[in-house]
């Protein structure tokens, strides 16, 4: 009997443990929904497939009877739209001050205390504040995703340009660089996958954040959405509201993903792999 | 012309003196083979030639002028390590140094102008024997392919000094011994002056015309950084200069 860490799974063996846990949670949840709904048929605590379907064409396929919109859609492109301003201010950000604090002392003396002590404030702490400031429309909840995420991205990137080889820019500069022509030619090209990555991360908080704001004062989103709805205990839209988070989520990362292997084809260069 | 002149020069850390009493002047077109026991400041002196670092005390002169303390473009180097750039291809890597000279805002060449730096980088790529690999990447290539890349790299900009910081330390044997005809022939071609870091003493007497060696002349056993290392011989290899010198002019 060889060890079990060298056993490994073929192909389709890697297919069918991926799915196990799938088919498990899917499989417990169906048993316990169809249990709850023998002993009373209008549970609204573990809907049955059907009734989520039949939520979801009402949400997303049927034009609401009030404003004539259709929800899902109104509401995915509000989060989406909050979201995609929050962590494309965030991603700008941390790309100057991320990679002046890498590269140049003055700016790393000057601005990493401070960074370092920003980025410890819990930004649910300060959405108050936010709302205070900004109003409660969308520049309280962009502003809250760009509080959230923006800290972690400066202090990686930062982190990530410092550690670069002194031989690099050394040799960068005795071919005659300026600094600009460094951070052009010789740091940006090399940081700008790891800050895509560092985004990838940050993916998560950036919901997090975004969803909490919504939930608090929104008219419109996702998270305003689930929020409306759990009054009525309804969770046959909370239920394909968070799996179409999820999903939006993934994609978002894949997408990050394989730009990444795109436009970076140095990154796999002499891995074997491509 | 390149000849350099270390005048009086002291180099201390907090607590600790690594170079004293440094004096030596260098002719034009010498290879010099810095050599000695770890820790005795060979990599601090080429660190020193480098720019990198100030001298505490003392100067470097090149061609009588005070050398700035600054890499700069009349100053080749090769790392043993991290000296090209893994995100360009080999030939990008090479026409790098035309691009920071002749595009200062963008640092990219384009057109006719592009295209003849191309020409020379496949070259200079040619010279090295990296004709084949010009749209390799770094992490595609050996240990031996990546030194010889950066050696194109930094002759593109016709450095007056090469510095070498222990460039074939991590090359097998083999890979070696063609480093070294490589480096002799670009050394006689382009007549640069060239120092050397190795703790290979016979590559040292193998490839320098001149072999400096560093060591500490004076221990305080209870206080090891109270006195820094200084350059203990200062070997001319006439002999082999001469013969080098004929073999050129005869090419």
């Amino acid at each position: 009997m060889r060890r079990i860490i060298n056993r490994r799974p073929g192909r389709g063996g890697i297919l069918f443990w991926g799915a196990l846990p799938f088919l498990a949670v899917a499989m417990g949840y169906a048993a316990a929904s169809a249990l709850r709904l023998a002993d009373n048929p209008n549970d609204k605590l573990l809907p049955p497939l059907s009734a989520m379907i039949a939520a979801v064409q009402r949400v997303a396929f049927t034009p609401d009877a009030r404003t004539g919109d259709y929800l899902m859609w109104v509401d995915t492109a509000a989060s989406l739209h909050r979201l995609g301003l929050g962590l494309g201010v965030a991603t700008a950000l941390a790309l100057v001050i991320g990679i002046g604090m890498g590269l140049v002392p003055y700016v790393r003396a000057g601005l990493s205390p401070f960074v370092a002590i920003l980025s410890m404030v819990p930004p649910m702490a300060v959405l108050p504040v936010l709302f205070i400031v900004f109003g409660l429309d969308e520049l309280s909840k962009v502003v809250l995703v760009v509080v959230g995420v923006t800290p972690f991205l400066i202090r990686d990137l930062a982190m990530r340009t410092a550690e670069m080889p002194r031989e690099q820019l050394i040799k960068a500069q005795t071919l005659g660089a300026s600094t600009w022509q460094i951070v052009l030619r010789v740091v940006l090209p090399q940081m700008l996958p790891r800050l895509v990555d560092a985004l990838r991360l940050s993916l998560g908080p950036a919901w997090l954040f975004l969803i909490s704001a919504e939930a608090i004062a929104a008219t419109e989103g996702l998270g305003y959405r689930i929020f409306l709805v759990r009054r009525y205990m309804a969770m046959d839209v909370i239920l394909p509201y968070v799996a179409w988070i999820t999903l939006l989520a993934f994609v978002s990362d894949y997408l990050l993903r394989l730009f990444n292997a795109r436009c970076f084809p140095w990154l796999r260069a002499g891995k074997g792999s491509s | 012309m390149s000849n350099v002149s270390v005048r009086g020069l002291w180099m201390e850390y907090p607590n600790q003196v690594v170079l004293e009493r440094v004096d030596l002047e260098i002719p034009s077109g010498e290879f010099c083979a810095l050599v000695g026991p770890s820790g005795c400041g060979k990599t601090t002196f080429l660190r020193l030639l480098l720019g990198e670092e100030r001298p505490t005390r003392g100067g470097i002169f090149l061609d009588d002028q005070p050398l700035v303390a600054e890499p700069g473009p009349d100053r080749g180097v090769v790392f043993q390590r991290y000296s090209v750039f893994p995100h360009l291809t080999a030939l990008e890597n090479v026409i790098l140094g035309r691009e920071f000279e002749g595009s200062r805002f963008l640092g990219r060449l384009f057109g006719a102008r592009r295209r003849a730096a191309l020409a020379e980088a496949a070259a200079v790529l040619e010279a090295v024997g990296l004709g084949a690999h010009t749209h390799k990447y770094p992490a595609e290539m050996s240990g031996g392919m990546q030194q010889r890349l950066a050696i194109a790299q930094a002759l593109i900009r016709k450095p007056k000094l090469l510095l070498l910081d222990e460039p074939f330390g991590a090359l097998d044997a083999g890979t070696k011994v063609q480093m070294y005809e490589l480096l002799l022939r670009l050394w006689a071609e382009e007549r640069m002056t060239v120092f050397m870091v190795t703790h290979d003493l016979k590559e040292g007497f193998t490839l320098g015309t001149r072999v400096l060696a560093f060591d500490k002349v004076r221990v305080d056993p209870t206080d090891p950084g109270a006195y820094g290392a200084t350059i203990t011989y200062n070997l001319p290899l006439t002999e082999k200069k001469a013969v080098r010198e004929r073999l050129v002019a005869a090419d």
